[in-house]
């Protein structure tokens, strides 16, 4: 398994490159984002496809910022960062087109679990009730039926999917899914090398599948639950988690992490164990964590469950001999 | 890489067989590659890289055997070709040209172009009469064939593809304002008046007989640096549509290390748009020579052709000179007499016009699904393969060749001083006659549709380049068509296509038609795009319906198309609203209520 975030640089005397972020110098080493630089600068960005553990995809586009000389804003996420580039993060464009990605993903998906996407909707005044009607709040005979057709004027399109249920480790929520791809990244390249799932179809029609969307026990999924670790909006849940949410009984606030190695291997992975009323509900690793950026394998992400129950029994999948 | 995991389908014997013929693998050996072509082996790629990028011919070969991705066909190309199963039905489902669910038929499909030129021309009635007749009936986007709207394409079960247009009807109309001065640039000027379809025309002989070879003669004498100082000088800038500097594009590649790859993009898939599948058609030994020039001029060992899939003369065409190229010696591993490695591999696109974008097409032609890369890096340093890479559109390539034979003065004799050399202009629509016709750059609006026979009727509208383009009134005749004067104009030449519109054509429809293009060629890869094409498609309708936009409404497309145009990634995205914001503005939908 490689590391990923391996970047090109070089551990020693790397060269420093300064711009200016807001009209705030700021040093970082060369080969280091403009994200990284706002951070350095001070700057929050907001970021849904960029996590810390993964090679950026750039697909979101809600970090975008105005560099100058540039036509099209730029993905501070991946952008690197040159010496003398003059970066805005607050202007009117940026924020426009912020306040537009977020309006358009609260439009298609249901984001009622994905907590940091709604902060940062609200900061940047999306409404995406803008598009009930399609934009025809306000108008005059927006209803549509002037050729005396039987047109149903359906709202705007959204991701209409049901909540897949497979098995007792985790669930599908795809109405959720802002395809963000860190699911993909994280199945793939970045972390576990299965590659059971990808973006099958085009367009707003795209959707994470396994082939032919086969259930996951048929498909290479090995359960390892790093798609579930990186997925930012619920879209992909602990099993533990969501039947707790569907009784209103998921605290996050009241839940204390523990950090431990895992006992399973001699690897050394370390294992953060999120416990609420004692018991374990979620396992994660953090992902700075130098042996696992933050992934883990099928023991240590779901064998805690041997400290509840009689008997631990590995999830039946064939894959997962792994 | 960790094993693959396969499910338990099994391919069928003739999935086997079409898959195998198509991608020269040796069953014997378990179906590993044995055979690949040699040149990818030189590329230093990893062995599932080099394999990978077969996907699409294996993919077009099981479509045509069984008429869909069947579970066991696919795996049993991912695992010949070392695809994980899932990404392999990533990349199936990504083009129109490819299903995933059995068919109920075992017929050829006849796709019928909906876009607006063949929508005029009766293509919903063509679709319904077809269907009664019991053919397989599929509706897609413009199919490179304006000129003879309405057009149709028949993907074959079990047979060749063809285009029904190609054995009958007139040939397509050819002008060129340059083409009666020798010292003046004309890239058709061999083209007019030739008996198209005769095989003697199209081969070694007749071609070296109009001249042909004089380009990579001209080439190998000069040398790198000699040729791009020329392309630089004549000012020759892309035809595909972004109008880059080409000597500059040129300058880079070869200024990078090997190995290196030159890309003929032939994806041409911009609504309004046929010039590159009639030089294919009309000159493939042209083609075939100018790609050798900017290989060898860059120093790339790779050529590759990417051609979308509904061109099926074409492709045939520009096959049958590849084999006639490599018979001269043109092409191998002394190319030309350069001393250097060169040959081309021509492959097929499936359905997507997101595909030549040229990122896209890389990621297309590697086997992965057709998603545009962020830019930079560029393709100069990491295109193909994340290789150094020259992507040209045809035409650009053509007129290098022209460059080459007349020399960059003589070349720069026609057109602006901004724009130099002639542009291939596509006419569709509401004029006398449709066809291809090569302008200098900077003849009027006017003049250029006077020369196709004038408008018929009133004019209400003209869409200058295509679907990603915008729409000019008729008081629009007097601008010149120049990369300078058009976009001073705020608008663009694009690839050249120029669709005309009278009075008698719906315009909301033709709009609300040009938004759900591109709701449907979205990759889907970036917010803006996927969720502001959907955004901009509803609204269009319902203002359609409504017979005018609100001021709300306006003010939405406004918001919408910033942000596509700002914060998208690609150029799909940005030019997205370029054309309902444009007929917008020209009251086209409709006045505000
Ligand atoms: C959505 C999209 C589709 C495109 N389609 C084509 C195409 O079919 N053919 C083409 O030559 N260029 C196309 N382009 C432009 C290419 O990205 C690229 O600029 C061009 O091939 C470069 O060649 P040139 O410099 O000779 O024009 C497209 C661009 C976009 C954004
Ligand atoms: S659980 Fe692991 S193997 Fe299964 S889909 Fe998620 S990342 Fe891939
Ligand atoms: S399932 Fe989650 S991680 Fe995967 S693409 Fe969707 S939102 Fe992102
Ligand atoms: S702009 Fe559209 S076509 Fe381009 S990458 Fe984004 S979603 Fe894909
Ligand atoms: S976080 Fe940068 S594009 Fe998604
Ligand atoms: S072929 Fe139909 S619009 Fe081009």
């Amino acid at each position: 398994m490689t590391r990923s975030c391996e970047s090109p640089r070089t551990e020693d005397e790397t060269a420093q490159v300064t711009l200016s972020i807001d009209g705030r110098e700021v040093t970082v080493p060369e080969g280091e984002t403009v994200l990284a630089a706002c951070t350095a600068a001070g700057v929050e960005t907001p970021t849904i496809c960029w996590a810390p553990n993964l090679t950026p995809v750039n697909v979101c586009r809600v970090c975008v910022v105005e560099l100058e000389g540039s036509r099209t804003l730029v993905p501070a996420c991946s952008r690197p960062a040159e010496a003398g580039m003059q970066i805005s993060t607050d202007s009117e464009r940026v924020r426009h087109s912020r306040r537009m990605v977020l309006e358009f993903l609260g439009s298609a998906n249901d984001l009622s679990q994905a907590s940091e996407i709604a902060d940062w909707s609200r900061t940047y005044g999306a409404d995406p009730a803008r598009y009930e009607g399609s934009g025809t709040r306000g108008a005059s005979g927006g209803s549509g039926d002037d050729d005396g057709g039987s047109h149903e004027q359906p709202g705007p399109e959204r991701v209409d999917e049901p909540v897949r249920i497979q098995d007792d480790l985790y669930i599908r929520a795809y109405e959720r899914c802002v395809l963000c791809y860190k699911c993909v990244e994280a199945c793939g390249d970045d972390a576990q090398h299965t590659f059971a799932i990808a973006v099958a179809g085009r367009g707003f029609d795209a959707r994470i599948r396994t082939e032919y969307d086969a259930e996951l026990p048929d498909s290479a999924c090995v359960y390892c639950g790093n798609c579930v670790a990186v997925c930012p909006t619920g879209a992909l849940q602990f099993r533990t988690e969501f039947d707790l949410r569907a009784v209103g009984e998921w605290r996050p606030d009241d839940q204390a992490v523990t950090r431990t190695v895992c006992s399973y291997c001699g690897v050394g992975c370390n294992l953060e164990l999120h416990v609420q009323d004692e018991r374990i509900v979620k396992v994660t690793s953090p992902a700075d964590h130098s042996v696992t950026s933050g992934h883990l394998c099928i023991k240590g992400r779901f064998g805690w469950q041997y400290v509840h129950a009689p008997a631990f029994e590995p999830p039946t999948t064939s894959a997962a001999e792994h | 890489m960790a094993d693959l995991h396969f499910s338990d389908a099994e391919p069928t014997a003739s999935e086997r067989r079409a898959v195998l013929a198509a991608l020269s693998v040796d069953e014997a050996s378990d179906g590993a590659v044995v055979v690949s072509h040699p040149r990818v082996v030189r590329a230093g790629m990893q062995r599932r890289k080099r394999m990978r990028h077969q996907l699409l011919p294996a993919l077009h070969a099981l479509q045509r055997e069984v008429g869909w991705i069947s579970p066991g066909g696919l795996n049993f190309v991912g695992r010949t070709l070392g695809v994980p199963p899932a990404e392999a039905y990533g990349v199936a489902t990504f083009y129109e040209m490819f299903r995933t669910e059995a068919p109920t038929h075992e017929l050829s499909v006849r796709h019928v172009c909906v876009d607006p030129i063949c929508a005029l021309a009766g293509a919903a009635p063509l679709a319904e009469h077809l269907r009664s007749q019991g053919h397989a009936v599929h509706e897609c986007p413009c199919l490179g064939q304006c000129e003879r709207a309405p057009a149709v394409f028949i993907q074959g079960r079990r047979e060749p593809d063809r285009v029904p247009a190609d054995g009958s009807g007139p040939d397509s109309l050819l002008v060129s304002v340059t083409a009666s001065t020798a010292e003046a640039p004309s890239l058709l000027r061999q083209m007019i008046g030739r008996d198209r379809g005769h095989s003697e025309s199209m081969s070694m002989e007749a071609y070296r007989e109009r001249g042909g070879g004089a380009a990579l003669d001209a080439a190998l004498r000069l040398g790198t640096d000699e040729v791009i100082s020329q392309v630089t000088a004549a000012g020759l800038s892309g035809r595909g549509g972004a109008a880059f500097p080409t000597g500059i594009k040129w300058r880079a590649v070869a200024d990078g290390g090997g190995p290196k790859h030159v890309v003929a993009n032939i994806d041409e898939s911009e609504p309004g748009t046929f010039k590159d599948r009639l030089l294919c058609e009309l000159e493939p030994l042209a083609i075939i020579e100018s790609i050798a020039v900017a290989g060898l001029t860059v120093g790339a060992e790779h050529g590759w052709i990417y051609i979308r899939g509904e061109y099926p003369l074409a492709t045939q065409r520009l096959r049958q000179a590849i084999a006639q190229a490599r018979g001269a010696g043109w092409l191998g591993d002394d190319a030309a007499g350069s001393g250097q490695p060169f040959d081309i591999e021509l492959r097929r696109g499936a359905g997507a016009y997101i595909c030549g974008e040229e990122t896209a097409l890389f990621n297309s032609l590697e086997g992965f699904r057709g998603e545009p890369r962020n830019k930079p890096p560029f393709p100069t340093t990491h295109g193909l393969f994340g290789r150094p890479t020259v992507v040209n559109n045809p035409e650009t390539l053509l007129n290098v060749n022209e460059i080459l034979r007349i020399g960059p003065e003589a070349y720069r004799s026609v057109g602006t001083e901004g724009s130099p050399g002639t542009k291939l202009f596509c006419l569709s629509g509401h004029v006398g006659r449709p066809g291809l016709y090569e302008a200098p750059f900077g003849m009027p609006l006017g003049e250029l549709l006077g020369l196709a026979g004038g408008v018929q009727g009133t004019l209400t509208a003209v869409l200058l380049g295509g679907a990603a383009g915008s729409f000019v009134g008729p008081d629009a005749e007097t601008l010149p068509l120049s990369l300078e004067d058009t976009r001073a104009a705020g608008t663009t030449l694009g690839s050249g296509p120029v669709m005309v519109f009278n009075d008698t054509a719906e315009m909301s429809a033709v709009i609300e038609r040009l938004a759900k293009f591109f709701r449907d060629e979205s990759c889907g890869q970036c917010v803006p795009c996927r969720v502001g094409t959907v955004r901009q498609h509803e609204l269009v309708t319902h203002i359609r319906r409504a017979g005018g936009p609100t001021e709300p409404q306006r003010e939405l497309l406004g918001d919408i198309a910033d942000a596509m145009g700002d914060a998208s990634i690609c150029g799909l995205g940005h030019t997205a609203a370029s054309a309902v914001l444009s007929a917008m503005r020209l009251g086209l939908l409709g006045d505000t209520a």
